[in-house]
């Protein structure tokens, strides 16, 4: 099982992969449609759907990436998570007043105890009977339907949204897209203040998170934590604490991915995370298992897919292709873009 | 001294209860909608008469299924205090049809072991494909048991009733609908949108894991077609969908006079939002049944006035009611404190229409009652006149529907001209 966090490849070599990669599909991208004999349209607004969709899968998908590299096991009720980290936003507006602002805070930190209260719940126990890798998913995935019942008890199943009365209450009228045009590069494209918001809160996340493991002394305990539990616990190391803390972050990426998903999209439900779950998954094996590079990649490379396949005509397909890729990953690449095969390190 | 009490407090209730009791007998205050003269009052039918009810209460169309169930809960009332049943007494058998194909079906079934005279439901058009052959299908055909007749009340996916008849035979005139089928409304919406706007190019968006929102879109084209109106781009989405730019966006680069959606009421504000928010998009937006969900054009919970320049079709619009309809909403705005929509209008009109077949019929037994509701002809409604055509397709006069600020205007040249500023 690979339990590496990060750095599972040099960063050479990560950057490497990366740059081809994007350059790889970048330029299948390019001709694909003249082979076909299709035009895109206006593809820099195609471009602009993918950077800022795909900073919300990435941010999503990192809590995955993150229990999986400690723990080497999924977290399958990280997208109920996350869809409670959306209505913790959402109704703190619309039950409390809350301004919009505190909504991320709080929602990282409702998401963070869910997190915690999951990890209680859900996997100390098993963890401490030894119990095989797959009765955690499979208890992981019954604490998920737990969640989303709750959702659905407490919040019914009609589509619930951050009020646009309070949306338009933001500055620079943040809902509402500006147009940009490049005339030296005959760019045009149009993106709101909230959605250039979004990309930049979720990528100072990422970035947040890839310090914290990579540069402090926390993250290096984690690292041992990930690399073998009894190791760590001869250099005092809490496990159980650093177990909890990993679900605490885990779950405030969620949160934080759940109330930038909320002020996206005016359709949150109890069942929202379900298709996040899917799209998740699918980023975390492109990008490779527990790799934080990879997460990140990965999401934009799923939003990509989807936005593509629509861009060149074939919107039937955008569900699908994503998945056509991760197959051909399986099939050539088993641990993903950016994640290293079956190798222990700290 | 305490039994003279009693006996005096015994004497005041009986009298008190008189004129009420006097009441009752005259079957209470008769409402304006009714076959009150053309079916005499039943003699044959007493206690209590089971109507099934499966509307959507849980999951994305319970954002229908709510004001179904109230409007339905409503006429039922209604039905009892007036006694248009005679002796009998209208009992709602209730059971969740969730939003799914698998829920409505378990509804049906549930519904069926009940013995009820009639099922009134599900919300959805793909629900029913499912769900309605446990009432009339072949399983029950074969069995032997009685067939139970279906009514639609929100149900527009057009052919449903040529597909029951081939698959189930006689067992498919057990469905009926009081909503219009798309077939019906469309057409008109958009004769009237090309002869208002002078349209001559759309762009079409519609959500192709549906059967409401296909068949929609089949109408849409082939109505678009008789009009010599160009479809410049075609895309298709997943209902569940909530990201809908890169289609958008390949259709405002092709520069449409007009953009067509048949999509169902949960993507349908986020779908309005990008549109027109986030990509700029100012021109008309034609929608399917969908778009007369509530809350589509709210302020708060809906796509407030990213709506605007919406136009659909519809069975019901508020600015034109009947006297009927003017005391339905009225009422149902009292009981449940927020306005009454066209599903309500429609569950109100199809309970009312069941029950009306249940006391012409004089009897509960399913396939008298079906009798009787294939016979159903100028029956006045809040919806308009209203008759089941030879073909057994519902028939009253559709109403064409422009967005503004939350409102439902009436498509005219003028209300156009407010909204597009020209």
């Amino acid at each position: 099982m690979p339990v590496s966090i990060d750095f599972p490849i040099s960063k050479l070599k990560s950057f490497g992969v990366t740059a081809l990669v994007l350059i790889g599909i970048g330029l299948l991208a390019y001709e694909l449609p003249d082979i076909l004999g299709k035009q895109v349209l206006n593809p820099e607004q195609h471009v602009t759907t993918v950077i800022w969709t795909g900073s919300v899968y990435s941010l999503f998908a990192l809590g995955y990436a993150l229990v999986f590299s400690i723990l080497g096991v999924l977290n399958l009720s990280h997208s109920a998570v996350f869809m409670w980290g959306g209505y913790i936003g959402v109704m703190s507006v619309i039950r409390y007043d809350i301004p919009i602002y505190y909504t991320l805070p709080l929602a990282m930190l409702g998401g963070g105890l869910i997190g915690v209260a999951v990890d209680l719940v859900a996997f100390a126990p098993l963890r401490r009977r030894n119990a095989p890798r797959i009765s955690q998913l499979i208890s992981s995935l019954g604490a998920s339907a737990v969640l989303v019942s709750l959702a659905q008890l407490e919040f019914g199943t009609s589509p619930e949204r951050f009020p646009r009365t309070e949306l338009k209450k933001l500055p620079y009228e943040a809902t509402k897209a500006r147009e940009y045009t490049v005339n030296s590069l005959g760019l045009d494209f149009r993106i709101t203040p909230l959605q250039i918001a979004i990309i930049v809160i979720a990528f100072a996340l990422m970035f947040l998170l890839q310090y914290l493991v990579a540069r402090t002394r926390t993250g290096k305990a984690m690292r041992v934590v990930a690399f073998n539990q009894k190791v760590a616990g001869l250099l005092s190391i809490s496990v159980g604490g650093i177990f909890r803390l990993t679900f605490f972050l885990a779950g405030a990426l969620a949160g934080a991915a759940g109330v930038l998903y909320a002020l996206a999209y005016p359709s949150l439900t109890p069942f929202t995370g379900d298709e996040m779950a899917l799209k998740g998954l699918t980023v975390i094996v492109l990008g490779g298992l527990g790799s934080i590079r990879g997460a990140v990649l990965g999401g934009i490379l799923v939003a990509a897919f989807e936005v593509y396949a629509t861009a060149i005509g074939y919107s039937w397909l955008k569900d699908a292709l994503p998945f056509v890729a991760l197959f051909l990953i399986l099939l050539f690449r088993p641990q993903g873009l950016l994640g290293e095969a079956n190798v222990k390190r700290a | 001294m305490r039994s003279k009490n009693l006996f005096l407090a015994f004497v005041l209730v009986a009298v008190l209860a008189l004129p009420m009791s006097v009441k009752a007998q005259d079957g209470g205050e008769r409402p304006l909608i009714g076959a009150w003269d053309t079916c005499a009052d039943p003699t044959n039918l007493s206690g209590d008469v089971k109507v099934g009810l499966a509307f959507a209460q849980s999951e994305a169309a319970a954002i229908y299924g709510v004001s179904q169930q109230q409007a339905a809960e409503l006429a039922i009332a209604e039905i009892n205090e007036s006694g248009y049943l005679g002796g009998a007494t209208l009992v709602a058998v209730t059971e969740d049809a969730g939003s799914t194909p698998e829920t409505a079906i378990s509804a049906f079934t549930n519904l069926v072991g009940e013995d009820v005279s009639a099922i009134i439901g599900p919300t959805l058009s793909n629900q029913a494909m499912a769900a309605d052959p446990v009432a009339f299908g072949t399983e029950r055909q074969d069995a032997g048991d009685p067939l139970v007749p279906v009514i639609g009340v929100s149900n527009t996916r057009t052919g449903m009733e040529t597909d029951f008849a081939t698959s189930y035979g006689d067992g498919g005139n057990y469905f009926r609908r009081v909503s219009l089928p798309e077939s019906k409304v469309i057409p008109g919406t958009v004769a009237q949108v090309v002869d208002i706007l002078g349209i001559e190019t759309v762009g079409i968006m519609y959500s192709d894991n549906d059967q409401f929102t296909a068949s929609a879109y089949d109408v849409f084209v082939s109505a678009l077609e008789e009009l010599g109106v160009d479809v410049v781009a075609t895309e298709t989405f997943a209902t569940g969908d909530v990201d809908f730019t890169s289609q958008l966006t390949n259709i405002i680069a092709a520069d449409p006079d007009a953009i067509v959606v048949s999509a169902l009421a949960a993507e349908i504000v986020p779908l309005l939002e990008q549109a027109r928010s986030q990509l700029g998009y100012e021109g008309p937006i034609i929608g399917g049944n969908g778009f007369n969900a509530p809350g589509i054009a709210s302020e708060d919970k809906g796509a407030g006035t990213d709506a605007n320049g919406v136009i659909v079709g519809g069975a019901w619009n508020v600015a034109r009611q009947n006297e009927i309809s003017t005391a339905f909403t009225t009422k149902y705005e009292e009981e449940y404190g927020t306005p009454a929509d066209q599903f309500a209008v429609q569950a109100y009109t199809g309970t009312w229409v069941v029950a009306t077949a249940i006391r012409c019929a004089d009897s509960a037994d399913p396939a008298d009652v079906l009798e009787a509701l294939a016979a159903t002809a100028d029956f006045e409604t809040p919806l308009g006149t209203f008759s089941f055509d030879e073909d057994g397709l519902p028939e009253h006069e559709p109403v064409a529907q422009i967005i503004k600020d939350g409102q439902y205007l009436l498509l005219t040249e003028e209300s156009a001209a407010e909204v597009f500023g020209n």
